[in-house]
């Protein structure tokens, strides 16, 4: 109980956008306790991660999969949750040194005076089973470990090639009864790989896990690809390939490599996203010098155009709820951001910053828009959709092109380096500004767009 | 040049092979204009130097330049990118058949999408110009890289300058 109530605490510090709303309710403390004291601080971040011990899990007994033996896969399915909850900022995983192996049935009583020595507050064990019918078991428990308590159990039933989601849904299950805020570990990042010289860069159609693990290449290079963004059922993505010199949008399905292009050939067309109902593709066509916004259906037809000013209108993002795009326009002298209907009616201004303002991205949560500042250096900023409450959260040469987590907390970029040896590379960020990370890539990486959580 | 070039490459390895057909050489052939043969060996002298009339070389050769250039964030065709469009239109007229692509280029500092409206703004602003003076739009087709393409490569003044550009490229010659 106190765990969780000091976790909320810490996120409703430090997070801005809670501002306008109550912060989750804590459970009921218990009668004559004090809770700690809330202090707004925007800068300095999080004080604390939150210890937490995460032993391996053990097996019922050592049997050989696909994925590898039982044994093994408990150890790495630890250390995957311990990874993905030491990358969200808000937990400090006790050291390997500190953990000891425990004993099957001792993942369901815990022995609360070791780990309380190790300063760990919460406790995950878990244990795998490989069953009869190929698949794999994976049990998962959380505790309270100074109350001595147990806070949530789940168990996963996985085909052993998605052995890793299962140490991503205990992991997500522990942050969200901790933090109160939504899940994201199990989700994945489809992005641009880049290699080459500056002047020639190849790039390709990347997919992986939002932790970098099970990486696929979708495209072979042949082409320049840009901008994929997922669908809302992750079966396919959209993207922008050069392919026959003729820039324009196409989808790609995942499960059989097919594409095809979603427009005919009329001019260039790109920046495509899905609409979170998955039934339109938003895009940008470029048609003697004037850049505008339209629609069409995800299966084809005609588009509907929906910016009709004579300057670059681009960039465009759904709200949530699908009823409100916002987007970009220099329509004024230089990008800017405005939010206008979906049927692209009532456009209006929300950035007055100094500076300028291009790739708006709204939250799955809808509070915050994120998008790139451009004021010499690139950086990453939010804002309510109101264009009220505007912050930056990096400070680097070129940040550019936000994409959210599932939950909303966590942006991902790429971040590129300046020069001739200049290379771009993937980086999450905290929407506090905290807990910058670099997100590990085969080779160099560009355009990232975080999926949903997955089904 | 790019056809001379070959021609002589041709040339001497056909001498080099022709002693050896299957082997590879022990000696590598001379570079090309140290000992090249007598062009009267490989037929008459060509009058345009190798360069095809209507080529893409030609292009190249007798324009001015093949690329224009702009200020930051503009698409505007100053005098100086006018003279070299003036040129390429001079061109233009004398191969009625040729037809050409512009490529639109931006530099770093804009974000990639943006840069990908912005290279087509540029192209256009050519497209238009070379059409005011009287070269078929139909003739034309254009093509933003964004900033995909960069041709200097560093980050400073000098290097986003020379990115920012449009650039002719003659696609079927005369």
């Amino acid at each position: 109980m106190r765990l969780t109530f000091l976790i909320a605490a810490l996120l409703a510090t430090v997070s801005p956008a809670w501002a306008q709303e109550p912060p989750p309710a804590p459970p009921a403390a218990p009668a004559g306790a004090t809770p700690p004291p809330l202090e707004v601080d925007v800068t300095g971040g999080i004080s604390a991660p939150m210890p937490i011990a995460i032993p391996p899990m053990p097996t019922t007994q050592v049997v050989q999969t696909p994925a590898g033996s039982t044994d093994q896969l408990g150890r790495q399915l630890s250390e995957i949750v311990a990874n993905d909850l030491r990358n969200s900022g808000l937990f400090t995983p006790v050291s390997p040194a500190q953990l000891r192996a425990i004993a099957f049935p001792e993942v369901t009583a815990p022995t609360f005076d070791y780990w309380g020595g190790t300063g760990a507050q919460a406790l995950v064990q878990g244990y795998i089973r490989a069953n009869g019918d190929g698949t794999l078991t994976v049990g998962c428990y959380l505790y309270d470990v100074s109350a001595r308590t147990e806070l949530t159990r789940q168990g996963f039933v996985v085909p052993p090639s998605d052995w890793r989601r299962a140490a991503h849904k205990c992991a997500d299950m522990v942050y969200t009864r901790l933090t109160g805020e939504g899940p994201y570990f199990d989700s994945r990042v489809v992005y641009v790989s880049e290699t080459g010289p500056k002047a020639n860069r190849i790039k390709r159609l990347a997919i992986m896990d939002q932790d970098g693990a099970n990486h696929r290449f979708l495209t072979a290079g042949s082409s320049i690809v840009l901008t994929p963004r997922f669908a809302p059922n992750q079966q396919s993505i959209v993207y922008m390939s050069y392919v026959g010199k003729n820039p324009a949008i196409y989808v790609y399905d995942i499960g059989s490599g097919r594409q095809r292009l979603v427009v005919q050939n009329v001019a260039t067309t790109f920046a495509p996203r899905f609409s979170p109902d998955g039934r339109w593709i938003l895009f940008s066509m470029a048609q003697a010098g004037n850049t505008d916004i339209y629609r069409v259906a995800a299966t084809g037809g005609t588009p509907q155009r929906l910016t009709t000013s004579p300057g670059i209108d681009t960039g465009g993002s759904y709200s949530p709820d699908g009823s409100k795009i916002v987007f970009e326009s220099d329509r004024s002298g230089g990008q800017q951001l405005y939010v206008m209907n979906a049927d692209g009616s009532n456009q209006q201004r929300i950035s007055f910053g100094s500076g300028r303002y291009a790739t708006p991205v709204w939250s799955p949560r809808g509070d915050l828009i994120a998008f790139t500042k451009i004021a010499g250096p690139f950086r990453i900023g939010i804002m309510s959709p109101s264009g009220a409450g505007e912050k930056l959260l990096t400070n680097a040469w070129q940040d550019e092109g936000p994409t959210w987590s599932p939950n909303g907390r966590v942006l991902m970029f790429f971040r590129q380096g300046q020069g001739n040896a200049g290379k771009a590379d993937l980086w999450s960020v905290d929407l506090t500004g905290v807990n910058e990370r670099r997100v590990p890539t085969p080779l160099d990486g560009s355009d990232p767009a975080w999926g949903p959580l997955r089904p | 040049m790019a056809r001379l070039t070959t021609t002589i490459l041709m040339a001497t390895a056909l001498v080099a092979t022709a002693a050896c057909s299957k082997k590879r050489p022990e000696v590598l052939p001379p570079a090309p204009g140290d000992t090249a043969p007598p062009p009267a060996q490989t037929g008459p002298v060509d009058p345009n130097g190798g360069i095809a009339p209507g080529s893409a070389a030609d292009f190249k050769r007798s324009a001015q330049s093949d690329t224009v250039h702009f200020g930051t964030d503009m698409y505007d065709i100053d005098a100086t990118a006018r003279a070299i469009l003036d040129s390429q239109v001079d061109w233009l007229q004398r191969y009625p058949n040729v037809t050409i692509t512009i490529e639109g280029h931006c530099d770093e500092r804009g974000t990639r999408e943006y840069n990908l409206a912005l290279g087509d703004r540029r192209a256009n602003a050519a497209k238009n110009y070379l059409a005011a003076r009287g070269i078929a739009p139909s003739r034309i087709s254009v093509i933003s890289y964004g900033k995909e393409r960069p041709v200097a490569l560093g980050s400073d003044e000098a290097s986003w300058a020379e990115n920012r550009r449009a650039v002719t490229v003659v696609v079927n010659g005369a």
